[in-house]
């Protein structure tokens, strides 16, 4: 491939990538994103060379890796073009099948076919599938149709027409004032509006300015900026040069954590052909803008994703928070003004470029344009990334995309915005979701993990599990923080073992408050939330656990016995069986007991149990 | 020039001035223990507390990190800012309950200790991990013997790999800026010994009385950080038999 070396290079080559596009022609794509490669998408790949190379079909049908469709739990994911069927959980062992019935015939293999747990209804096409129906994917959608580590596919769904359009046709403040007219907030959590952390940066004084990509996402449960730099890495490229452009940066760096193994590789691919074909580097398309980009590895340290912290990372230092008084737009990178933005924030730049603020502002809500991609986990039917317009109500999110509560168990919370987010109760699931409404109801948008609790998810539990993963990812520096989440997590403890007395709650309220008001950085004082939140629509949970000294949830240990139901229990020993105490008593036959003072509460007797005998109290 | 409120009084401060110095300065007590004035400013002990209001927005911070600023009104003792201080110092004192300093604070900032059934504070070991010796030692004798390792709770002051440091020097800075007393020096005879850094080292004898009187590795650094060769025999004397 020869650099390109003007835009009518550029449009030279999408004609001629066009051209090669036969629309009739099947395409089979298959997600290699870590969720369906860690069910071996990788052989699935394979198994279909082989097959289309034993038909004689290798010519006819073509064959294509993409990033993560977002639907992982249903992975490994085969959606074949153009009539876009879609199978689920598919083994290499299914391909021969696939391609004779699918490929072949014409025909859908309805065993791989999604079926919906709820109603039972299986569904051929993947506009067709609750999941994706009711989701707006502007951004994520896209990862569905390009191979992230071929530069030509992005070019050839037009990608990188807006970074042209941009350097070429527009001076930097033209680029800028879309950018701000859009309203576009930072994804990253806090909502700051881009285009006047744009500008500051551009305004303050300084000969060398940097962009820079937080790609150093750790929040548990969320992976939503990973599927992004694994699935469209130039995307996210195309957005962080035209934002070098409008702002004067001549350098970016894009920091990765280093768990994210595949989105180091196809963001290395991806800066590296970008360079190659003079997307990236001096002179980009004959407009005289140069900009390079480097590839950080973060060192995986959760609090390095906070702007100051990784900074420091960046220059070589450890990821501690430095004190903000001095925004980074004006000094941040080695003290010069510095645009620092999340993954989702920078992929959004292409998009406006391209169709126009008006547009942009007609997707979301008022204040909040656009669409978010998050992570819906937890007691859904529906688990994975979705994208939808600012401002959808939670209620939506959870029961048409998500289909509702697992095994028709009943709602009980959403904890929203990562480990530092607060919990959601049921009164609040109209509320729609954005930067605004998320915060005022005592949670964040975070960088947008949302995980849903049923009624068998003690929120005493789940207080506790977020001090844990905080108190263990606190830098250190600032006391309030270090030794405010320890405390409040040796409190939870205590409660959920049921040494739990009167005064903790007042404790909890103050180690609370001081965590939250004394510390410096964004993860102390964001870290008392779930502790708040809980406290605050939960309380009785608390109280039930200190003064009766039970988990009316039942998840507790030291709060819950297991018995046996003699009405259901047919004594057919299973719980028996699995048991690795010797805790259940009686002959086979007839109705059998628990002996509590050898359980040790595991739990395994009611997964064994086929009639639901088996009850915790 | 920058002129700015503290307490609804006005007070001249210099540019690169922060908050705490300008109230220090100015004979207001703020309570800080991270703090040194010859020391760059760090912001982990969270003590010094106070509320700044610039323009619209009002916000509890860290004195030390807030640069002094035209124009802002600062308040030291709102109800708000004694909270702050009080709850921050019954966080602290639990780490280092034998340290006077530290006792004599939390008296004064109304945060006793209660060693009470219900909580169950792990004892530190008088480490409140502010810093000031690493700043110390990096910033004043510039040996950089010292730094944090670890994070959240385990965050501690080590020196590398945590055996004996070679670079340290025995000059004891370490020492004499901790607030809580928790690093210690023994001189024992010929030689010294710093407990905390795993470090003995090598006293120089005085030629005069034979009295050993300062490491001879602070002997050796001071006379090539300075280059100059004629302090030499300035040192084979002890300060008393010079």
């Amino acid at each position: 491939m020869n650099r390109l070396t003007s835009v009518s290079d550029m449009e030279k080559l999408q004609k001629e990538l066009a051209s090669r596009n036969q629309p009739e022609r099947p395409v089979v794509t298959l997600c290699q994103g870590t969720g369906c490669k860690a069910y071996a998408s990788g052989k699935i790949y394979k198994a279909f060379e082989k097959e289309l190379a034993l038909r004689g079909l290798t010519q006819k049908v073509s064959l294509k890796s993409t990033g993560c469709h977002g639907f992982c739990e249903q992975g490994p994911i085969i959606v074949i073009l153009p009539e876009e069927i879609c199978y689920c959980r598919v083994k290499p062992e299914d391909i021969p099948e696939i391609v004779e019935k699918t490929l072949v015939e014409k025909k859908t293999v309805d065993r791989l076919l999604f079926t919906d747990p709820v109603s039972g209804e299986k569904f051929a096409h993947e506009s067709e599938i609750p999941f994706y129906k009711y989701q707006r994917r502007v951004i994520f959608g896209k990862n569905r149709l390009v191979d992230p580590q071929n530069i030509e596919d992005y070019i050839g769904l037009e990608g990188y027409s807006a970074l042209a359009h941009a350097i070429t046709r527009l001076n930097p403040e033209k680029v800028l004032l879309e950018v701000k007219k859009a309203n576009l907030r930072g994804r990253g959590g806090a909502g700051f509006p881009t285009g006047i952390k744009w500008e500051t940066t551009r305004n303050a004084p300084g000969e060398k300015k940097y962009v820079i990509v937080n790609a150093d996402e750790g929040d548990p449960g969320a992976y939503m900026d990973r599927s992004l730099l694994e699935g469209n890495p130039h995307l996210v490229l195309e957005g962080l040069a035209i934002g070098a452009y409008a702002i004067g940066a001549r350098e970016g760096f894009v920091f990765v954590r280093q768990e994210y193994p595949l989105a180091l590789e196809n963001i290395n691919k991806a800066v590296q052909q970008a360079k190659e074909y003079g997307l990236l580097g001096k002179n980009i398309l004959g407009s005289g803008f140069d900009f390079d980009v480097t590839v950080k590895r973060g060192a995986g340290a959760f609090v390095s994703g906070e702007s100051s912290a990784l900074i420091s990372a960046i220059e070589g230092s450890a990821g501690e928070p430095r004190p903000k008084h001095v925004n980074a737009a004006v000094s941040g990178l080695w003290g010069s003004p510095t645009s620092l933005n999340n993954v989702e924030t920078w992929a959004n730049v292409p998009l406006i470029m391209n169709k126009g603020a008006g547009w942009y502002g007609s997707i979301g809500s008022d204040k909040n344009p656009g669409t978010k991609i998050f992570s819906l986990v937890g007691k859904v039917n529906n688990t994975g990334l979705i994208e939808v317009p600012l401002g959808t109500p939670l209620r939506n999110i959870i029961y048409d995309i998500g289909g509702g509560i697992k095994d028709g168990k009943k709602f009980k919370a959403v904890q929203t915005g990562g480990p530092s987010g607060g919990c959601i109760p049921e009164q609040h699931l109209d509320v729609p979701v954005d930067f605004d409404r998320l915060s005022q109801m005592g949670s964040m948008m975070g960088s947008g993990g949302m995980i849903v609790m049923d009624e068998k998810s003690c929120m005493v539990d789940v207080a506790k599990y977020f001090m844990q993963f905080l108190k263990e990812e606190s830098c250190g520096k600032c006391i309030s923080c270090r030794a405010g989440i320890k405390e409040m997590h040796e409190i939870l403890e205590r409660i959920t073992l049921g040494e739990g007395c009167e005064k903790d709650l007042e404790q909890l309220t103050d180690l609370a408050w001081i965590t939250e008001n004394a510390s410096l950085c964004a993860l102390g004082r964001t870290a008392s939330n779930p502790v708040i939140s809980t406290l605050k629509y939960f309380r009785e949970e608390y109280k039930a656990h200190i003064r009766e000294k039970h988990c009316p949830a039942g998840v507790c240990k030291a709060l819950i016995h297991y018995s046996i139901d003699p009405e259901r229990c047919n004594g057919c020993g299973r719980c028996q069986k699995v048991c690795s105490v010797e805790a259940v008593e009686g002959e086979k036959g007839a109705p059998i007991s628990i002996n509590n003072d050898f359980c040790i509460r595991c739990g395994i007797c009611q997964e064994a149990c086929r009639f639901n005998a088996v009850m915790v109290e | 020039m920058i002129t700015l409120t503290i307490n609804g009084k006005k007070y001249e401060a210099q540019k690169n001035q922060n908050l705490l110095q300008v109230a220090l300065d100015n004979g207001i007590e703020i309570p800080h223990l991270c703090y040194h004035e010859k020391l760059s400013p760090y912001g982990g002990c969270r003590l010094c507390q106070v509320e700044v209001t610039k323009g619209k927005k009002v916000e509890l911070t860290t004195s030390c990190t807030y640069p002094a600023v035209q124009g802002i009104q600062v308040e030291t003792e709102t109800p708000r800012v004694q909270r702050a201080r009080r709850l921050m110092m019954k966080l602290i004192l639990p780490m280092a309950p034998e340290s006077p300093k530290i006792q004599k604070l939390a008296r004064e900032l109304g945060a006793e200790y209660i060693p009470s059934s219900c909580r169950s504070r792990e004892k530190g070991d008088s480490c409140i991990k502010c810093g000031l010796c690493i700043r110390a030692c990096e910033e004043l004798v510039g040996v950089s013997t010292i730094t944090f390792s670890s994070k959240g709770p385990e965050r501690k002051v080590v020196p590398p790999f945590e055996e004996e440091p070679e670079s340290c020097i025995g000059c004891g800075t370490c020492v004499h800026v901790c607030p809580t007393g928790c690093i210690t020096m023994e001189d024992l005879g010929r030689k010294r010994k710093l407990e905390r850094w795993k470090r003995i080292l090598n006293m120089k004898v005085c030629n005069d009385c034979s009295n050993p009187y300062i490491p001879a590795a602070q002997v050796d650094y001071y006379l090539k950080r300075t280059g100059d060769t004629t302090l030499t025999e300035w040192f084979d004397l002890c300060p008393d038999c010079r």
